[in-house]
């Protein structure tokens, strides 16, 4: 198609194009739908049938459009005035449209002129103004910076850029709500065979087998059974020595190991010896950006950027420079994801190269087995159940001394006589 | 401007992404065709959704047709070799009274002892389970409070329910005072709140509601983060991904959909629908790689992620009541239901044999969770209790042998 156009402007060979009118306007280059018909006759010596069905798709595709009647993408074979797209609006280069182009495109047209928006149009722009809130106030701001600085071009060019805008647009709304696109794209997945994703469960279960207290008990007891904390008390987030299962689950995968904070602290010494340590922070700050408070986020990508990516960073990271390239850019326009790019190489790269060799190379660490408890001679005589400091009155202490403490079965001990 | 001259048929194949541009909208579809002579012709509205329908219809069969490509071997021939569970014996160990109205929610806390449940008649209690003290009260303003949710940090839980809202209230330490007046709403939906949960931290929730959507809030500023839009009736239910890259999560609805979301971009990656009833409950996996739901049509169901399909179905002929809530053991080998018959099935999710039918309950149970350590389940039940379950008595015959061998007499 583009080369048809290519052609259909050639100084030479191309077009004859005249100065059209548009009510009072005068728009220079354009032409009318017979010429462009004429044209495709001559050019390719087809009949006007097939020059009506070509001309149509030029249009259809957006790569020629009409002035009067803008909605109505037909090739009129009369003096309807059209103009050829320029080349910064083909779909091809601009391929896909993005949601945030298209929100500010209908936030210009809604703030130039109330009740401009047709209805699809209106419906679209409350859509995305739902979905895409976060960035709202962006998209508003850039409305009104094209606002003006369209307006401080001559009115013959602003229509001439509104109606490619416009058109661009007619053809190339992205899909807001489209469920036939989603079924488009799920034909094309990749999928995994079934005797492959169900080995893997067999894996999984066996593998957690003895972890699992409803299957396999837990030592030294099962607190609900025995009314004894003690598996609670010997597996809290700091405790001395970690138990036996605690240390063999850290060996289950890298997610294991980073979701136990007793886990990452050791992998955080390891990757300190190895000066990589830089790796973890930056994961961590990452995880800290993505759930944090909204208000904190561009404060905290500053942090990241000053601590992490800059040239010449403390904590430089090492990441490839197509990730950076993005990631910098992005960063003009910070929002929680942000970093997700840059987070996920990171992550990848600890995962694939220092966790293994920490695996392997670590020196064991000290663990302890806990004993199980002996059931008591009279198992009708319930011990007392001791209560624990609500987790909401340990972080409020850990604010005021500044000091972490241990969450564990403190002195108070209000029982009950509930009955079972 | 580099140009790319891709020829007609080209064009063509990536139709899919261009709309030509005579959308003649009516209600949120916009109008597609495959062929570009529609857009110039007078579109009959009927006529056209007659064709969508037509064509996702084919698309539908099609995808199913792939699908089942893949799928060389069911779920229980491969756990052939896996050794059988036996019977497994359920005790109660904490019985819950205080609620004076169904229950119809609950969750844990990270501490591994507490739960926040929620009722019909609007109370919120969070319970020390271990000792069954009560330690907080809420009344909020409005009946059935259907979600409810505990903060990761232990420090807040958020609730909701008919008030169309998911409200945040901050455990205050003192006793005496009024949670009531702390109360900060977060997420505003235009129909009731079916669930809710905290992601990776105190500063975002995850709602679904009756109005079909699901959504992602700052907890902060009760802004709005993402939207999610997919489902054609009321979701009933949400669960977030343990996954690495921690993005997804799925929700289940009254369309009778399994849907799969990206939270970032808020579409929805994958879907399933092979229920026959509203799906109230849906659940991952520990590894992540597939999820579980509890249906209306009184079956459980597995689908996995990475085959893209459902791998097993866990029903039998006795069971005829839609299951409300469903969670797996730690290791994922059993997965729990709670019934609308008053019942909780235990199932080896391998084999697809039931384990266990745990009686107790004197009404629906209406929610059931595992607690974080997996050291035992709570369900609650519209017979206003929640009941605190684990393993009763391992004989040396089903019990499996390990390094860590022991046994409870």
């Amino acid at each position: 198609m583009e080369r048809v156009i290519v052609a259909m402007q050639d100084p030479d060979m191309g077009m004859k194009m005249r100065n059209q009118r548009l009510l009072i306007t005068v728009i220079p280059h354009a032409m009318t739908g017979n010429d462009v018909i004429e044209w495709l006759i001559q050019k390719y010596n087809i009949t006007e049938e097939e020059a009506r069905h070509l001309g149509g798709l030029l249009v259809q595709y957006g790569y020629i459009y009409p002035l009067r009647e803008p909605r109505s993408l037909l090739l009129r074979s009369d003096d309807s005035p059209y103009r050829f797209q320029t080349p910064y609006f083909w779909t091809s280069s601009r391929w896909p449209a993005t949601e945030l182009d298209y929100a500010i495109y209908l936030a210009k047209k809604n703030i130039r002129k109330q009740g401009e928006l047709v209805d699809y149009e209106k419906e679209n722009y409350s859509i995305l103004h739902k979905r895409i809130n976060h960035t709202w106030d962006f998209v508003v701001m850039q409305a009104r910076e094209q606002l003006r600085a369209s307006k401080q071009r001559r009115k013959a060019d602003r229509i001439v850029l509104e109606c490619q805008e416009q058109a661009y647009w007619l053809i190339n709304k992205p899909c807001v709500n489209m469920p036939l696109y989603y079924h488009y794209t799920t034909l094309g997945r990749n999928r995994v065979k079934s005797s492959i994703c169900l080995e893997s469960f067999m894996k999984y279960s066996e593998q957690y087998l003895h972890h699992d207290p409803i299957m396999s008990g837990c030592l030294p007891s099962n607190p609900w059974i025995s009314d004894d904390t003690s598996h609670w008390t010997i597996n809290t987030d700091m405790v001395g020595i970690p138990t036996r299962l605690r240390v063999e689950r850290w060996s289950f995968s890298f997610m294991e190991l980073l979701n136990d904070s007793m886990g990452r602290r050791e992998f955080m010494i390891y990757l300190e010896k190895e000066f990589s340590a830089e790796n973890l922070c930056f994961w961590v700050a990452c995880e800290d950006l993505r759930h944090g408070e909204s208000s904190k986020i561009i404060l905290k990508v500053e942090e990241v950027y000053k601590n992490f990516l800059a040239p010449g960073a403390a904590r430089w990271v090492n990441i490839d420079s197509k990730t950076m390239e993005r990631t910098l850019e992005g960063i003009k326009r910070p929002h929680r994801f942000i970093m997700d790019d840059a987070q996920m190489h990171i992550y990848f790269l600890m995962k694939k190269d220092s966790y293994p060799r920490n695996l392997t190379s670590r020196t064991p660490t000290l663990a302890i087995v806990p004993q199980e408890t002996k059931k008591s001679v009279f198992p009708f005589m319930r011990r007392q159940r001791h209560s624990s400091p609500s987790p909401a009155m340990v972080t409020q202490a850990t604010e005021d001394d500044g000091k972490a403490k241990g969450a564990g079965p403190t002195g108070t001990s209000s029982t009950t006589n509930s009955q079972i | 401007v580099s140009i790319y001259t891709p020829d007609l048929q080209n064009i063509l194949s990536l139709l899919f992404f261009l709309l030509p541009a005579s959308a003649l909208t009516t209600g949120i579809y916009m109008i597609f065709s495959t062929k570009p002579e529609m857009a110039t012709q007078e579109i009959q509205p009927n006529e056209t959704l007659t064709n969508l329908k037509a064509e996702s219809d084919t698309l539908k069969t099609k995808l199913e047709d792939e699908r089942a490509k893949l799928h060389d071997v069911e779920l229980h021939q491969v756990a052939e070799k896996v050794d059988g569970l036996g019977q497994f014996i359920m005790k109660t160990r904490r019985t819950l009274k205080g609620h004076g109205n169904k229950v119809l929610c609950m969750d844990w806390c990270k501490d591994k002892r507490r739960i926040v449940s929620s009722s019909q008649d609007g109370k919120v209690i969070v319970w020390d389970a271990f000792t069954t003290n009560k330690e907080h009260a809420v009344t909020m303003p409005c009946t059935w409070v259907m979600a409810c949710a505990y903060a990761p940090s232990g420090c807040a839980v958020a609730c909701g329910g008919l008030d169309n809202k998911c409200s945040v209230y901050p455990l205050s330490l003192d006793k005496n005072e009024n949670l009531a007046a702390k109360k900060k709403s977060v997420a505003m939906h235009t129909n009731y709140l079916s669930a809710c949960s905290f992601t990776n931290s105190d500063m975002q929730i995850l709602t679904s509601s009756g109005d079909g959507t699901c959504a992602l809030w700052d907890v902060e500023s009760g802004q709005l983060l993402q939207s999610f839009h997919g489902h054609a009736a009321d979701v009933l239910c949400l669960d977030l991904a343990p996954s690495e890259t921690g993005n997804t999560f799925v929700s289940g609805g009254c369309d009778k959909k399994a849907n799969v979301w990206d939270m970032r971009s808020g579409q929805c990656i994958q879907s399933f629908e092979t229920h026959e009833s509203d799906i109230n409950s849906v659940r991952y996996y520990p590894s992540g790689d597939a999820f579980a739901s509890g249906s209306d049509d009184a079956t459980c169901r597995l689908y996995d992620l990475r085959a893209d399909r459902e791998v097993a179905i866990y029903s039998k002929e006795s069971i005829i009541f839609g299951a409300s809530s469903v969670d797996f053991s730690l290791s994922g080998r059993l997965l729990f239901g709670g019934y609308n018959d008053y019942t909780i099935n235990v199932w080896d999710v391998l084999k697809g044999t039931r384990v266990s039918i745990l009686f107790g309950h004197e009404n629906r149970v209406s929610t059931l969770r595992l607690s974080p350590d997996g050291t035992a389940f709570c369900s609650g039940s519209w017979d206003h209790t929640l009941r605190v379950r684990d393993r009763g008595v391992i004989t040396w015959a089903t019990f499996p042998k390990g390094p860590h061998s022991q046994g409870e007499r």
